[in-house]
């Protein structure tokens, strides 16, 4: 890998970013609304909206990212940058990270955006520190990039793309422990939930909800949704092809 | 026999795509230091030709070396540049924008972009986004990313198709001073009347390679008036004048 490469990858899709302030725009507004929904929704049951408001903190950035970033790498592929740039000096990993940190620059300000209209004028209720809400809020914002940028791989037009986001996202929601809490899943289904990253990080959403402090076990679901991200860009640069047929 | 060494050395290639055989049995040898004119029919090869040449393209049989190495070889990824058909460079970027992108990757120095923007003649519409420019420009732009640094090898994949004339005389010119520098290019075309302007032609045909010399030998031996008949005369004899 090459610092300077990376680098300048960043730099390049930051700068595609700027030029499309639609799609930006959309990347963080949406998250808001949906999170104002959602208090709307529960109005009247403001236990419900404390006890389910910090997972979906989590679920809403890391769905807009997984579909941004699919589409996006996508896009590379299908214009034809991609086989020139992997005709280059370019590692497959330096492409990688360097969209990882692009969009990881774009999930920091989403999250955080997000956690403020959370805590502050949705009134959420959270027992943790908010700064563990956010951190943990942009680590699954970046891990719906980085398994954007896996899928991506196995996509050959944007409608295959946009197909993968009910494949991969719905069954770890469903899965999550959001809708049935994940020991009363059975054990096929609890086993398969323990699998899924965003159960990890919807564990340790719920966990701030009602615990003072920061628990070892919090940090050790970060640091497994940590080691998801690095698994989905290892492998989502192992099947980037520099031959194709 | 042909002074110099080898550019580019293939030999019993065989290129299978989506079920079918579009190369097979191909072998070639690419003189170094000259401008290549790779002529054929749209559908003949020529792209899947240049993809092995550059080592992206997935190859069944057969060896192609570059620069005395495997295509596609990491050392060859600074040394070899490539220009595909179609405009590959970002859309939604300005054309320097593109090019800075381009020359970090490539490790090369930020003035560089100044003078390939000169060369293809798009210094005045350096910060357009690409998705405003008319094809032409959007080729040229692409054209601009393989001039970038000092590449030993470039093979271009329909550099000049619909540019304007005069536009078209500035490029084969740029082409020919980079071989006079000691750059070999390879540039595919479907324009037969583009064939005068390389100083060696391959002519190409469902797969198969049809000639390989200079313009004027061509014409010579074929006894035809131009490239076009060439190739006629050269169809007709089912490339029983092949050397």
């Amino acid at each position: 890998m090459s610092p300077t490469r990376t680098a300048a990858t960043t730099r390049r899709v930051v700068d595609q970013l700027r030029r499309d302030p639609r799609t930006v725009a959309l990347l963080l507004v949406v998250p808001l609304a949906l999170l104002w929904l959602l208090e709307l929704v529960f109005d009247a049951q403001p236990a419900t909206f404390d006890r389910i408001g910090p997972a979906l903190l989590a679920l809403f950035p890391f769905v807009v990212m997984f579909l941004v970033t699919s589409v996006t790498t996508l896009r590379e592929r299908t214009s034809g940058t991609l086989e020139r740039l992997l005709s280059m000096p370019l590692g497959r990993l330096d492409l990688l990270v360097g969209y990882l940190v692009a969009f990881g620059l774009v999930a920091v300000v989403q999250a955080a955006l997000a956690s403020a209209l959370m805590l502050g004028l949705l009134g959420l209720d959270v027992d943790g520190p908010a700064w563990l809400l956010v951190l943990v809020a942009v680590v699954d914002a970046i891990l719906g990039c980085a398994l954007g940028l896996f899928v991506s791989a196995f996509a050959r037009t944007e409608f295959q793309a946009v197909q993968f986001m009910p494949a991969v996202v719905l069954p770890q929601f469903l899965l999550c422990g959001l809708l049935v809490p994940r020991d009363e899943l059975g054990t096929v289904l609890e086993a398969i939930s323990w699998a899924l990253p965003l159960s990890y990080a919807v564990d340790a959403m719920q966990r701030i909800t009602v615990e003072t402090g920061v628990s070892a076990r919090t940090l050790v679901d970060l640091a497994v949704v940590c080691v998801a991200i690095a698994l989905s860009v290892g492998l989502g640069a192992a099947t980037l092809r520099r031959r194709t047929a | 026999m042909r002074e110099g060494a080898a550019a580019v050395e293939i030999d019993g290639l065989r290129v299978v795509r989506g079920g079918r055989v579009v190369l097979d049995d191909l072998s070639l040898r690419l003189p170094a230091g000259r401008v290549t004119g790779l002529l054929g029919p749209s559908g003949c090869g020529k792209s899947t030709l240049l993809r092995s040449v550059v080592g992206v393209q997935v190859v069944e049989r057969g060896t192609v070396r570059v620069l005395g190495l495997d295509a596609g070889a990491p050392a060859l990824r600074a040394r070899v540049a490539y220009a595909t058909q179609a405009a590959s460079v970002y859309d939604d970027l300005g054309v320097e924008e593109n090019l800075r992108y381009f020359a970090a990757v490539l490790g090369v120095p930020r003035d560089d972009v100044e003078r390939v923007l000169a060369e293809v003649d798009l210094a005045d519409d350096a910060d357009r986004p690409v998705a405003g420019l008319s094809g032409g420009q959007r080729s040229r732009a692409s054209l601009a990313v393989a001039l970038l640094g000092a590449p030993e090898l470039l093979v271009l994949d329909e550099p000049t198709v619909g540019l304007d004339p005069v536009l078209r005389a500035d490029l084969w010119g740029l082409f020919r001073r980079l071989a006079d520098e000691g750059r070999t290019l390879l540039v595919s075309s479907h324009v037969m009347d583009e064939a005068m302007r390389c100083q060696e032609l391959i002519l190409m045909r469902d797969g198969a390679i049809l000639a390989q010399e200079t313009p004027d030998a061509l014409l010579e031996r074929t006894n035809a008036r131009d490239v076009e008949d060439a190739f006629l005369a050269l169809v007709r004899d089912g490339g029983a004048a092949v050397r």
